[in-house]
């Protein structure tokens, strides 16, 4: 009797090292007129604890994409692998971050990180370290008691990653958190967020229009163009380690270089 | 007047009439409205006959609803429960759509089932909204007390209103008028303050 074994095997070992897949994901809209062929064939894999970006012009299907993997909306095809296995909807295995209406209004600071932990009916007194612990790490733990409309929009995004991180992913996805930013408190947060990455390792994938911050955060870009298609990956070669600085060094505005030319 | 006996109880039966069909609207209204907001199925069930219901004029229906419910309180009570549930509804159910989808989306990707989400994010989210379209409402709740009085009743503002007009007491109804205005002043005020001692992280959108 033969067994389907052998065929079967290389490809879990394959897919077993990344910690998410995106599977040849093609989604079409039908709400208009005529089809719009939003996302057309795009596979990626994020191994643990890689931070990647996704570029693109606007309406090219990046957040299209991030949604999919999300769970929050469904591919036309293809398929969304966390572990190897195939996720049919949304979980609290990808957490993520928005850009806009981040945080509960009716939640204090500290019960807005610690709503994901209440799903899961964690005890109270290990839901509270828990807060506490990532309220610290973001910086925040003096605002525990506040409610978002008295914070800035700098910190309503720290609370927003708090509260993701808080509930311990597999994978943090990001749709252009610090889009809605000023310039400055964009800069600050990419530099924080990168320290954190650091720290926690977490393996984020993260869509934005902002090249820099592209190649300031990730190991790898990927460039998404207007049809939907992913036209090319970038590994950025850039050390570990990464300071504000560091975007001015020839190497950094080399990436960008090559990367807004791609855009065009 | 204001040492007249009568016009106590005029302004008491005329209150618990507003309460109780306000109550009842509300008790119907928010949770049809919620529903309609959430499930596509439920405005589709609900939606066109609610939304058409509220074109209705109630005004016409005073003599059928006479004829189904007497002239005792309960016509009164429906007069005002009719007048404004369908407007409770809507007004809910459309508080409900203007959630935001990432609100929404982030609970999903916190680890919220649909219920949680229902329960958890749709009902907080749209309290501030419910209280302004009950203060709204409990205005229209006057105006539909008055028409309920006009016909068939012994006593009532409303009712006081139409009998000084037979004795051409002006100054009278002008008064009664004036005691409603107050009244609903100061539940317009009662409503503010519930708001901003039960949910101090909401701004009102209703000054």
């Amino acid at each position: 009797m033969q067994t389907t074994f052998p065929t079967t095997l290389p490809q879990r070992i394959a897919t077993t090292a990344a910690k998410l897949e995106i599977r040849n994901i093609v989604k079409v809209f039908n709400s208009s007129k005529q089809p719009k062929l939003a996302v057309d064939h795009v596979s990626l894999e994020l191994a643990p604890n890689e931070f990647s970006c996704i570029v693109g012009p606007s309406g090219c299907g990046k957040s299209t994409l991030l949604s999919i993997a999300a769970g929050l909306i469904k591919a036309t095809s293809g398929q969304i692998l966390v572990d190897g296995i195939p996720v049919p909807g949304p979980g609290a295995d990808r957490g993520m971050v928005f850009q806009h209406y981040t945080l509960f209004p009716w939640l204090s600071v500290a019960n807005n990180v610690a709503f994901g932990l209440k799903l899961k009916k964690m005890p109270k007194a290990e839901q509270k370290a828990q807060v506490a612990h990532y309220l610290e790490i973001v910086g925040l733990s003096g605002s525990a008691n506040a409610y978002p409309k008295e914070l800035s929009g700098g910190m309503k995004q720290r609370v927003a990653i708090a509260r993701a991180l808080a509930n311990e992913p597999e994978v943090l996805l990001m749709d252009e958190p610090f889009g809605a930013l000023d310039s400055q408190t964009k800069e600050q947060l990419q530099s924080f967020f990168h320290d954190l990455w650091e720290k926690t390792h977490i393996t984020v994938l993260m869509i934005t229009h902002d090249v820099e911050e592209a190649i300031f955060l990730s190991q790898r870009v990927y460039v998404m163009d207007r049809s939907g298609k992913m036209r090319e990956t970038v590994d950025i070669g850039l050390p570990q380690r990464r300071e504000l600085d560091m975007k001015l060094t020839p190497e950094f505005l080399a990436y960008k270089k090559a990367i807004i030319h791609m855009l065009r | 007047m204001l040492s007249d006996g009568d016009l106590m109880v005029d302004i008491i039966a005329s209150s618990a009439r507003v309460m109780a069909g306000f109550i009842f609207a509300a008790i119907v209204g928010i949770p049809v409205g919620i529903a309609m907001g959430t499930f596509y199925s439920m405005d589709s069930l609900l939606g066109g006959f609610v939304r058409t219901a509220r074109y209705m004029p109630i005004a016409a229906f005073v003599p059928l609803i006479i004829i189904w419910a007497g002239i005792d309180e309960a016509s009164k009570v429906l007069i005002i429960f009719f007048g404004i549930v369908f407007y409770n509804a809507t007004m809910i159910a459309d508080a409900v759509k203007f959630i935001p989808n990432e609100t929404l989306n982030v609970a999903y990707t916190l680890g919220a089932t649909r219920r949680d989400v229902l329960a958890r994010v749709i009902l907080p989210a749209t309290l501030p909204n419910i209280l302004d379209t009950l203060r709204v409402n409990i205005a229209g709740a006057w105006n539909f007390l008055v028409l309920s009085e006009l016909i068939a009743a012994q006593n009532g503002l409303g009712f006081t209103i139409v009998r000084s007009q037979r004795y051409l007491q002006t100054d009278k109804a002008m008064f009664c008028i004036l005691i409603i205005c107050v009244i609903g002043l100061l539940t317009d005020f009662a409503f503010k303050l519930v708001f901003q001692l039960c949910l101090p992280w909401a701004e009102s959108k209703v000054s």
